[in-house]
């Protein structure tokens, strides 16, 4: 039988607010551990959380962004469960009313994968095991999350993929949080369940855990796919439980069993006012949101006539972004400003932290000089590879190390070039008069050679055709 | 009193090392019987005392509450003292913060005599629940004093301060003031910071104040009440100094006494109330009888709610980050289960185990649901009576103090609840108030309940009735009191 699978995701999302989500300390990665807490949050007796209304506006502007209604009034809840690494005991999450709801995210081929709220919380302190001993950092206790819970709309590990590497990217674009996987500000839980193809109702589910990389999700999906599958063929009852992605052994496997039996025990935060949000509040962020990645796109191509595979490149970073944007305001150049940053200058970002800051060797201003030199033809194309090298080695401007005319030949220099190099090459003029087409490219060379490369190919190859026929 | 040991001291009378040694003998005297503390801060004490009196010496003035000294119930933080809750649990645990609470009393010059004895974690109402051994009451060592601020009462009814911070989640500081023959005043909801307060049920918590007289109460409210940020329910308002509210005279104001309260009461109490209600005749109030129905509901709807609440607050006491580490373990788990397991007393598990029952997902609906929406009903009952009426009047119990060990039962034991709850439940500002003695010379309270952030109008009731009632009788038993 031929089997669907079908995916939910609870996305958990870092918020990069300069301040945890009930008290004053500051938000951080790595550091000295247990040196950004207090009594709030270690959950000291007596303590109480007082409300990072910063963290209430990045929730909404996460939740228009993805298209998410606001609730006017939310409130707090407590979820009890008992962790050493919840300081108390219990996470202040939204249970009942969350900020946001009923949004959606759309994917390149136009499916819409539903959000069914997005709500505030705080994150837990972590764990750290030693040989003798179990060690807690409470650096990352309150810290402020988003979950954003979508509907059971993916159907295949890939679009789950893009899913996530979209809303990693509006999240950066919205400048609420850094996304870092690999430092856990983006985490998953991901709900599979299997159907018949064809089937209405909905499989039995289980939940995987705190999956914390791009290629990780893929593979747990892929391999609680088959597992539900191969369990079904024999004829078992998949069972409702909360699983655990194991990297090295490529499998899932149960959690504790004390897990499953959990029963949170939700109920009202007593200690926080319900959370008021005005319409007019609400206008604002949505007045003051940048433009988001989907938007871009659809302008490059639609107004600068750029590729989609440009468009695509060009807003992966959004400081990339930015840079570009620039340059083609600064010489009206869209076509030829997104192949100068994407063959040329891309070239000198290596590593991801480079990308993302957009820190190129020297300004990208710098090079919208050259462009403007090739837009009024004063400079040929194929000068821009040596020209982009030299400037980033040197880090100077154009300027400082070229003088234009150096790019530049005129015809009569051309001609005169090309009558030397047919005097010289007499076997290859030989060649080309007998026949052999081929033999004109290294002629053409010659010339090249001979100008320093400042010819334009095009019109030597003319001249050297008019003589030579 | 608070007034008239300030001018002693401004016209050097009276020193505050003094006063201070004056109350540290009360202690020294009469606490080994009566056991209202848990800790006493005596050298911390004595050094206060002496900077007020080095600052009275370079002649600079002093605040109403410079040098006084008072007691702070042990559920309340205090930095590097420890603040033990009356439970096993935190016996070492010594904050690294003091209450907003404290920082105000701190700032306004007040001497800290130390930590009074409770029902573990305000879980109680006769003070037999601490870790500590109960207080006694110095009316009769035999009787209770109340709980869960008893030994706040206590301290404040024995000259072992002059007054006391308490809390009252659900009558905890007006029931002992009751037995105690002292004055319990419980603030509005969110009129005095909770920061550091170590919580029992948040949404009813509430510091109170537990002193010989309204005055005093108004001028420790005053100050107390400062806007504090850290708690997000504390409301900032327009402050009204409630000790400029106290002459206003009552003529033409309405009292309502709660027909459900009434009833049930020996007709020995009932005739110290009836006088009561004749006294706020006398000064020019109307009295009308007021019925709330719904508060039928009030002890349920308490129990289950504060239950709640306490099961979760309660939670993070795991012997992780501080309090009792049990010594008894392998696991994490093992550490958290045992530590809890001899940390805690009885009463303390059975409020988080019925906590924890009315909050899981299957009974949710049926208990703390249904609470919720009774708490609701009560609160639109309360808020229609404050349509007619300025007050609301009650006994506070229905008893006096009772002989230890003569509530064997919860049940019984909660019921001693019935007349309090219900400010803790509508966020009210409500006042017990001495107003007689039974025929063994125990003290009886009234209870005066005002509408929200009235605590103006409640406190100035008290005072005009303490105005026309004149002194109370003192405590004698348990040694002499020191009769200052």
């Amino acid at each position: 039988m031929e089997y669907e699978r079908i995916i939910g995701l609870e996305t958990h999302v870092e918020l990069s607010t300069n301040t945890k989500i009930f008290c004053g300390c500051p938000i951080g990665f790595g550091g000295e551990p247990n040196t950004r807490c207090c009594p709030v949050c270690t959950g000291q007796p007596g303590a109480l959380p007082v409300l990072n209304r910063a963290v209430v506006e990045y929730g909404i502007k996460a939740g228009l962004a993805l298209h998410c209604s606001i609730h006017h009034h939310s409130s707090m809840d407590r979820k009890n469960y008992v962790y050493p690494d919840l300081p108390k005991s219990y996470q202040i999450s939204q249970y009942e009313v969350p900020l946001c709801y009923d949004g959606y995210l759309t994917l390149g081929d136009g499916t819409k994968i539903r959000i069914n709220r997005i709500h505030i919380e705080e994150d837990a302190g972590k764990l750290i095991h030693t040989e003798n001993a179990v060690l807690i950092d409470y650096n990352r206790g309150g810290v402020p999350l988003i979950e954003i819970v979508t509907e059971p709309d993916f159907r295949s590990a890939e679009q789950v993929r893009e899913y996530l590497e979209r809303l990693r990217l509006i999240m950066k674009y919205l400048d609420v949080s850094d996304c870092k996987m690999q430092e856990g500000s983006l985490r998953c839980d991901v709900n599979v369940s299997v159907r018949p193809k064809g089937s209405e109702a909905f499989g039995v589910r289980t939940e995987i855990k705190n999956v914390n990389s791009f290629s990780f999700i893929e593979r747990a999906i892929d391999s609680e796919y088959k597992r539900q599958i191969a369990l079904l063929e024999r004829g078992e009852k998949i069972v409702q439980q909360t699983l655990r992605y194991d990297e090295e052994k490529r499998a899932v496997e149960p959690m504790r069993s004390k897990e499953d039996a959990d029963d949170y025990r939700f109920f009202p935060e007593p200690d926080i006012p319900q959370i008021v949000v005005s319409q007019q509040e609400i206008d604002a962020i949505k007045a003051s949101l940048p433009e988001l990645p989907a938007e871009k796109r659809t302008r490059y191509g639609k107004v600068w006539g750029l590729s989609d595979y440009e468009s695509e490149q060009l807003t992966k970073y959004p400081n990339i972004a930015k840079c570009f944007e620039q340059m083609v305001e600064e010489t009206k150049e869209p076509k030829l400003c997104a192949n100068v940053m994407l063959t040329h200058l891309f070239r000198f970002l290596h590593t991801e932290e480079e990308k993302e800051r957009a820190e190129f060797p020297l300004s990208v201003q710098e090079f919208s000089v050259v462009v403007k030199h090739i837009s009024r033809s004063a400079l040929s194309n194929q000068f821009l590879k040596q020209i982009v090298d030299t400037m980033m080695e040197q880090r100077k401007p154009f300027d400082a190390l070229f003088d234009l005319k150096e790019f530049q030949v005129d015809e009569g220099e051309t001609e005169r070039a090309v009558m030397i190099v047919l005097e010289q090459n007499e076997k290859m003029v030989a060649d080309f008069k007998n026949g052999k087409e081929k033999a004109i490219g290294g002629l053409i060379g010659q010339v090249m050679r001979a100008t320093k490369g400042r010819a334009d190919a095009k019109t030597v190859e003319k001249l050297i055709r008019e003589q030579l026929t | 009193m608070i007034r008239a040991l300030h001018h002693q001291l401004v016209n050097k009378e009276l020193s505050a090392v003094e006063l201070t040694d004056k109350y540290l003998q009360g202690i020294h005297t009469q606490d080994s019987v009566l056991h209202a503390y848990i800790t006493v801060t005596e050298k911390k004490a004595k050094t206060a005392a002496r900077k007020v009196d080095e600052k009275i010496a370079r002649g600079e003035e002093i605040g109403l509450l410079e040098g006084i000294p008072m007691s702070v119930k042990d559920n309340i933080s205090t930095k590097g003292i420890t603040t033990s809750c009356g439970s096993a649990m935190l016996r070492d645990y010594q904050p690294v913060y003091d209450a907003h609470v404290v920082e105000q009393l701190k700032n306004a010059g007040a001497i800290l005599l130390g930590k009074t004895n409770m029902d573990e974690f305000g879980m109680g109402s006769t003070g037999e629940s601490s870790y500590y051994g109960a207080t006694k009451n110095p009316y009769h060592t035999d009787c209770v004093p109340g709980g869960s601020s008893g030994g706040g009462a206590v301290s404040v009814a024995a000259d072992m301060a002059v007054f006391g911070l308490g809390s009252d989640t659900g009558g905890s500081v007006r029931q002992p003031a009751s037995f105690c023959g002292v004055v319990g005043f419980k603030p509005t909801y969110g009129a005095v910071s909770r920061f550091g307060l170590i919580a029992y049920a948040s949404s009813l918590d509430q510091i109170g104040i537990l002193a010989k007289n309204t005055e005093d109460t108004a001028i420790v409210f005053d100050t107390v009440s400062e806007f504090d940020c850290r708690d997000a329910t504390h409301r900032k308002r327009n402050k009204i100094a409630t000790v400029s509210e106290l002459q206003k005279p009552l003529t033409g104001k309405k009292i309502g006494v709660l027909k459900e309260l009434m009833q049930g009461i020996s007709s020995e109490l009932e005739q110290l109330l009836l006088a009561s209600v004749e006294v706020f005749c006398g000064l020019g109030a109307e009295v009308v009888e007021v019925s709330v129905p719904e508060l039928a509901l009030s002890l349920p709807v308490y129990y289950i709610l504060a239950c709640g609440e306490c099961a979760s607050n309660l939670a993070r006491f795991d012997g992780v980050r501080y309090g009792t580490r049990t010594k008894n373990y392998d696991t994490i788990e093992e550490m958290i289960v045992n530590s809890r397991t001899e940390g805690f007393g009885f009463e303390v598990k059975q409020r988080i185990m019925m906590g924890n029952y009315f909050l899981r997902s299957v009974n949710y609906d049926n208990y703390y649901k249904k609470a919720q929406e009774g708490r609701a009903a009560l609160c639109d009952a309360v808020k229609q009576c404050f349509e007619e009426v300025d007050m609301l009047l009650s006994p506070t119990v229905h008893t006096t103090a009772f002989p230890f060990g003569s509530l064997t039962d919860a049940v019984s034991r909660y019921k001693t609840d019935l007349c309090t709850v219900l400010a803790n439940l509508c966020g009210l500002p409500a006042i017990s108030i001495p107003c007689g003695y039974d025929e063994k010379g125990l003290p009886f309270g009234l209870q005066l309940m005002g509408n929200q952030f009235c605590e103006h109008t409640v406190l100035n009731f008290a005072y005009q009735y303490e105005q026309a009632t004149g002194e109370s009788r003192k405590p004698t038993v348990g040694g002499d009191s020191v009769g200052i």
